[in-house]
């Protein structure tokens, strides 16, 4: 009976993290048929905000406060992540409206910058890359007016771009010269967060372990689930993003501000990445390659749940969680110690994390035969050729 | 030979003999790694064709075909690793595993004829069957993506954990073992094998042309451009994409045994996700849709690569998501297509260059208007011959 409260709470607590990564992603997929390649880099950005706040606590604050670093950490991480995925919105993914596999590959090249942005940002990189996007934006506003109206007028833009590029580039290695302005924040190593004291212990239930930071995930998550689902079905907005999700030109037809609706959206679900970051954090150290880790089981959570509700994604998040610790942590074998031979062999080869992706994936697959649009699929009377 | 040197004709055969020249010269002025270098950046190019033609003709964006390339591979390497053995002998990691006889699906590769089939007929069969499990339930768009991805993460973890069957993570060499009794790393073998991938590249690109004119090729550009149509008017889309996806993984399974050879190994790296992405994006850089782009792209862009990575390791990441970015939101239609559709033209009359017009240059110079032109010449000129 341990063994199963045990298995449980394990795989609650692996799934619950993953219903903390795949909620923004399904939320964004259900909206704008967009598959965001760069949500786990925007993890990844939560993360760091958290790693900063420790270090700004540790360094300025008084040492009484720094047991809540982590609680200001989750809405600035909510904030960073947000912000950069609104920004996403607006430069890259509204253009690309309509066209999905388009913006998958486009969204993977954001997911790259970001990986190697936060592998080499120094002071010196920060500076010329400011320079090289205030050149960008501000170049052509200071054109003469008669350049406006020339044969090559679409070229300017292109042309101060390159144009601030090279300025920030040349600024950057010039100051880059200097040491201190050299040094990256963070570079490619791994980086820890110490948890405050009272995430680090463990309570006892039964003769159930279970350790704190779990225990503050999976609450987290739960606060989270509730937030978004009262924003969705009670908060104007809410009703907004649903109406569109449900219908887009109808809903524009109705005076709706779709394009309000996509962004505020985007900003929530990237947000909520930041969140699930923060939740990272407190698992062990993270890099710069933390998405990879996450995306593509996120991705398969919004396959197995649909875009319909948000049941979907928890149903599937924590069944996905639940199954690959059962089968990796081989705990079966634990309850039926005298199971034949061939099947004891069967489950001990698949035994390990990675193995047990292997067959936790080979299942979607099949119940994807069954029901091809997932747990709980869109209804509607559009024809799904 | 009257109009040999006319442009129609010089339009036909300078191709030819552009690549003959080529595959005799090369050899002849770069060094051997450089040489080494394009071979392995050509036999990219088949993938990349195969890419193509499921994506650029067909409209489903794969981001597994990783699979097939290193099935391939892996056909070719296990092969390699038994021919360089005495009767009776293990290759040489598996007594590092206590592993006493060899397992039984390494037996068929101890034959030549069976491996030379194996390399593009196994990942025809494994991209058929997976093609049609998702293809009969009418998956498409970003889901049949976020499938594949999350295939080739089972295939990548179940290579990767397997040490005891394939080696696991260090993957299997190939570049101590002999064919026809020369070593397969030794320059005189890896120029035999640039001609080799040459020669197959051409095949290849007939293959898709083939395959992409013609009824086939129109079924397969009116799934790609509205699915429904073509099952109203009768078709079954699903018989189609099985068998373009199969001849795509084949494509992509001779492009993995042709890299390997000449990279020296085959491991599961071939299967990260990162790498399969990639391959999307040589495609798009050079033009979906045009059967040469893919294979220029694919070379372009691992040349370019290959120069990067050796001057400024850490910019590399920048410039390909750049390059993401770019080419989906600037040039949807990639360099060929840029070309194509009279690009250039236009960009030299941006800078004060018109080109000289027969009519308006405004008509003159319209894609739509230019690309009609060209169907109206080479249909009456086929007419003729």
């Amino acid at each position: 009976m341990d063994l199963l409260y045990d298995t449980l709470f394990n795989g609650l607590a692996i799934g619950s993290v993953l219903v903390l990564a795949a909620l923004g992603l399904a939320v964004v997929f259900g909206l704008m048929g967009v598959i965001n390649m760069a949500h786990g880099e925007l993890m990844m950005l939560g993360a760091y905000t958290t790693f900063v706040v420790q270090n700004i606590f540790k360094a300025v604050l008084p040492e009484a406060l720094f047991p809540v670093y982590i609680l200001v950490a989750i809405p600035l991480a909510f904030l960073v992540s947000g912000l950069v995925g609104l920004l996403l919105e607006k430069t890259v993914i509204r253009r690309l409206y309509g066209r999905p596999l388009e913006t998958l590959l486009a969204t993977w090249g954001v997911s790259l910058i970001l990986q190697q942005f936060v592998r080499s940002v120094s002071s010196a990189f920060a500076i010329g890359l400011v320079l090289a996007v205030a050149g960008g934006l501000l170049i052509p506003r200071f054109t003469p007016k008669r350049w406006w109206h020339q044969r090559w007028t679409p070229l300017l833009g292109t042309g101060s771009w390159v144009l601030s590029g090279l300025i920030g580039i040349v600024v950057a290695s010039l100051l880059g010269e200097q040491r201190t302005l050299d040094q990256p924040w963070f570079s490619a190593r791994n980086i820890d967060v110490t948890a405050p004291t009272w995430l680090r212990g463990s309570i006892d239930v039964g003769a159930v372990n279970m350790p704190a930071a779990r225990l503050f995930i999976i609450a987290l998550t739960a606060l989270a689930l509730v937030a978004v689902s009262w924003f969705l079905q009670k908060s104007v907005w809410g009703i907004r993003i649903r109406a569109v999700t449900q219908n887009r030109p109808m809903s524009a037809c109705l005076g709706i501000p779709t394009q309000t609706v996509d962004a505020l959206t985007f900003l929530i679900g990237s947000g909520l990445a930041g969140v699930a970051g923060v939740a990272v954090t407190l698992l062990g150290s993270v890099g710069p390659n933390l998405g990879g880790n996450y995306i593509v089981d996120c991705f398969m959570v919004v396959v197995l749940g649909g875009v319909g509700k948000l049941a979907g994604t928890v149903l599937a998040a924590l069944g996905i969680g639940v199954l690959s610790y059962i089968v990796g942590s081989g705990s079966l074998l634990l309850v039926w110690p005298a199971m034949p031979e061939a099947l004891n062999g069967l489950i001990s080869f698949f035994a390990t994390t990675s193995m047990a992706k292997v067959l936790v994936f080979a299942l979607i697959v099949v119940f994807l035969q069954i029901r091809p649009a997932g747990l709980f699929p869109q209804k509607g009377r559009m024809v799904e050729a | 030979m009257p109009d040999l040197l006319s442009g129609r004709q010089l339009r036909r055969w300078l191709p030819w003999l552009l690549i003959v020249v080529a595959a005799l010269v090369l050899p002849v002025l770069l060094p051997p790694f450089r040489l080494n270098l394009l071979g392995r950046f050509l036999s990219l190019g088949i993938v990349a064709l195969g890419i193509d033609l499921i994506w650029g003709y067909t409209g489903m964006l794969s981001l597994g075909q990783g699979i097939f390339f290193a099935l391939g591979g892996y056909a070719l390497g296990m092969y390699l690793q038994l021919a360089s053995l005495q009767p009776g002998e293990l290759p040489e990691f598996f007594s590092l595993y206590g592993v006493k006889s060899l397992p039984a699906f390494w037996q068929p590769f101890n034959s030549p004829l069976f491996t030379f089939f194996a390399i593009w007929v196994i990942p025809a069969l494994v991209a058929g069957l997976l093609g049609y499990l998702v293809f009969r339930n009418r998956i498409k768009g970003v889901y049949f993506s976020i499938l594949t991805q999350a295939a080739l993460l089972v295939f990548f973890n179940f290579f990767n954990g397997q040490q005891k069957l394939i080696n696991g993570t260090n993957g299997l060499k190939t570049d101590t073992a002999r064919i026809f009794g020369e070593l397969v790393g030794s320059d005189a073998m890896q120029r035999n094998l640039f001609w080799l991938t040459l020669v197959l590249v051409i095949g290849a690109w007939f293959l898709c042309r083939w395959l992409s004119s013609g009824r086939f090729g129109d079924a397969l550009v009116a799934i790609r451009d509205d699915e429904p149509r073509l099952r109203f008017t009768g078709y079954n889309p699903t018989a189609y994409k099985t068998v373009v996806f199969a001849v795509a993984g084949a494509l992509a399974g001779i492009s993995g045994a042709l890299y390997t050879v000449q990279s020296g190994i085959v491991s599961p790296q071939y299967m990260a996700v990162p790498f399969s992405i990639e391959m999307v994006i040589w495609v798009a850089v050079g033009g979906r849709g045009t059967l040469i782009g893919a294979v220029l792209g694919a070379v372009l862009i691992n040349y370019a690569k290959s120069l990067v990575s050796e001057q400024l390791p850490e910019t590399w990441l920048f410039i390909q998501g750049g390059l993401f970015l770019l080419v989906v939101t600037a040039l949807p239609d990639g360099l060929m297509g840029w070309w194509r559709q009279g690009g250039p033209a236009r960009l030299i009359a941006m800078v004060g260059w018109p080109p000289k017009a027969a009519t308006y240059p405004s008509l003159d110079l319209d894609p739509e208007v230019q690309a009609e032109q060209r169907r109206f010449d080479d249909g009456s000129h086929g007419g003729a011959a």
